[in-house]
C-alpha cells in the first residue's frame, strides 16, 4: 500500500442511489436532527457545549485514520457509539452529523445529493443503535473505565453494522445498479463487522481514557445511571414533586 | 468554563491535531468497506478509471464541490502529499472545532447561576 497518498473519498458519492429517494432521506435527516436538537439543549450545559466541540473534532481527526481490515480493504471510525458514551445521544448525533457536513462541503466527501443518507446512516441509525447498546449494557456491565470500555467495543460492532445495512435499504430503495441486495447486505455487514472491531477499540480505548482521567467528563457514567429507587408511600401520597432541583 | 476543563480541551484538542495532522498519513489508502463494496464486480486501470464489469461506482457522480481546494483530503497547490494531507487534517480539526463548539455555546441551556 502508499503512503502519503490522497485519501479516498469515504461516504456515499452521489449518484449511488436515485435523486428521489435522497431526498426523502435528506428530509428525513432534517427532521431528525431538529428533534435532536430540541432534546440536546436539556443536555448542553456550559460543561458539555465544549466538550461536544471536542467530540466533533475528534471523531473528524479519527475518520481520517482508515485502517485495513481485509487486503484491499479499509475502514474507518464512524464515531456514533463513541460520541453517545461521552456526550449523549441527542448531543452526540449532532457532533457525527456536524463532521458529516463539514466533510461534505469542505472536503467533498460524501455526496451532496447524498448528504441525508449519510447523515441517515451514520449520525442517526449509528448512533441510536449504539445508544441503546450502551444503556442496555450499562444496566449490567461495572461503570468503571474497563466497564465502560467494553460497552464501547461491543455497541461500536453492532452501532458500525447497522449503519452500514441503514445503506442497504436505501440502496433497496433507490439503487441506481441492479445488484443483489442479498450480496450487497452480505457484503456490507462483513467489512463492517471487521470496521466495527476496529472502531470498537479506538472507542473503548478513548472513553477508558476519559473515564480515568475525568470521569465527570463522561455523560454515560453522569446520565445512565440506575434512576433512584422510587419511593412507593411517597408516589401514592398527593404530594408534589419533591427533591426537584432549580 | 473552568480552567481545569480548559486544560482537558487543550489536551484533547492537541491529541486530535496530531492524529489529523501526522498520524493521517499512515492511514491506508486501500477504499474503505463501502468504496469497495461499491466497487466490487468492476476492473480498474492504473488511473482508478472503470475498464469494465458491473458496480455501483459506474453510476457514480462527481461531487458538486470537487473544485473545493480541501478536496479529497488535501490543500489544492501543496505539491508535498504529506504535507497537504496534514495540513487539511489540521485545518478541518479546527473548523470542526469551531463551528461545533460554537454551535453547541450557541444552543446550549443557560443555567441561572454560575457553578
Amino acid at each position: 500500500m502508499l503512503y502519503g497518498m490522497d485519501i479516498q473519498a469515504m461516504h456515499i458519492a452521489n449518484g449511488i442511489v436515485s435523486g428521489p429517494v435522497s431526498a426523502v432521506f435528506a428530509a428525513f435527516a432534517a427532521l431528525a436532527l431538529a428533534v435532536c436538537v430540541w432534546r440536546a439543549r436539556a443536555d448542553l450545559d456550559d460543561r458539555l457545549a465544549p466538550m461536544a466541540g471536542l467530540v466533533a473534532a475528534f471523531i473528524f481527526a479519527v475518520q481520517m485514520l482508515n485502517f485495513q481490515v481485509l487486503p484491499g480493504v479499509s475502514g474507518h471510525l464512524l464515531g456514533g457509539t463513541l460520541a453517545v458514551v461521552l456526550v449523549g445521544p441527542w448531543v452526540g448525533a449532532l457532533c457525527v452529523s456536524t463532521v458529516l457536513i463539514i466533510q461534505c462541503l469542505l472536503f467533498a466527501d460524501g455526496g451532496l445529493t447524498a448528504l441525508g443518507l449519510n447523515i441517515t446512516n451514520m449520525a442517526i441509525i449509528g448512533t441510536a443503535a449504539g445508544y441503546l447498546l450502551v444503556a442496555g449494557l450499562l444496566r449490567v456491565l461495572p461503570k468503571t473505565p474497563s466497564g465502560l470500555g467494553a460497552t464501547a467495543l461491543i455497541a461500536s460492532v453492532i452501532g458500525v453494522v447497522a449503519a452500514s445495512q441503514g445503506f442497504v435499504f436505501e440502496y433497496w430503495l433507490g439503487g441506481t445498479t441492479q445488484l443483489s441486495l442479498p450480496w450487497v447486505a452480505g457484503t456490507m455487514a462483513g467489512t463492517h463487522v471487521l470496521i466495527g472491531i476496529g472502531e470498537g477499540l479506538i472507542a473503548a480505548t478513548t472513553v477508558a481514557t476519559v473515564a480515568r482521567v475525568r470521569p465527570d467528563l463522561v455523560y454515560a457514567l453522569r446520565r445512565f445511571r440506575k434512576p433512584p429507587p422510587p419511593v412507593a408511600a411517597d408516589a401514592a401520597a398527593p404530594a408534589t414533586v419533591s427533591g426537584g432541583n432549580a | 468554563m473552568t480552567r481545569r476543563l480548559g486544560w482537558f480541551l487543550a489536551g484533547g484538542l492537541l491529541v486530535a491535531l496530531l492524529l489529523a495532522g501526522v498520524v493521517s498519513n499512515f492511514a491506508s489508502s486501500s477504499p474503505d468497506g463501502l468504496d469497495a463494496t461499491a466497487r466490487e464486480g468492476c476492473t480498474f486501470d492504473a488511473q482508478g478509471q472503470i475498464t469494465g464489469g458491473s458496480c455501483m461506482l459506474q453510476r457514480e457522480q462527481g461531487h458538486q464541490l470537487a473544485e473545493s481546494p480541501l478536496a479529497n483530503y488535501g490543500i489544492r497547490g501543496i505539491d508535498n502529499p504529506w504535507l497537504s494531507t496534514g495540513l487539511s487534517g489540521v485545518l478541518g480539526v479546527l473548523v470542526t472545532f469551531a463551528i461545533g463548539g460554537g454551535v453547541f455555546w450557541l444552543v446550549r441551556r443557560r443555567t441561572p447561576e454560575k457553578v
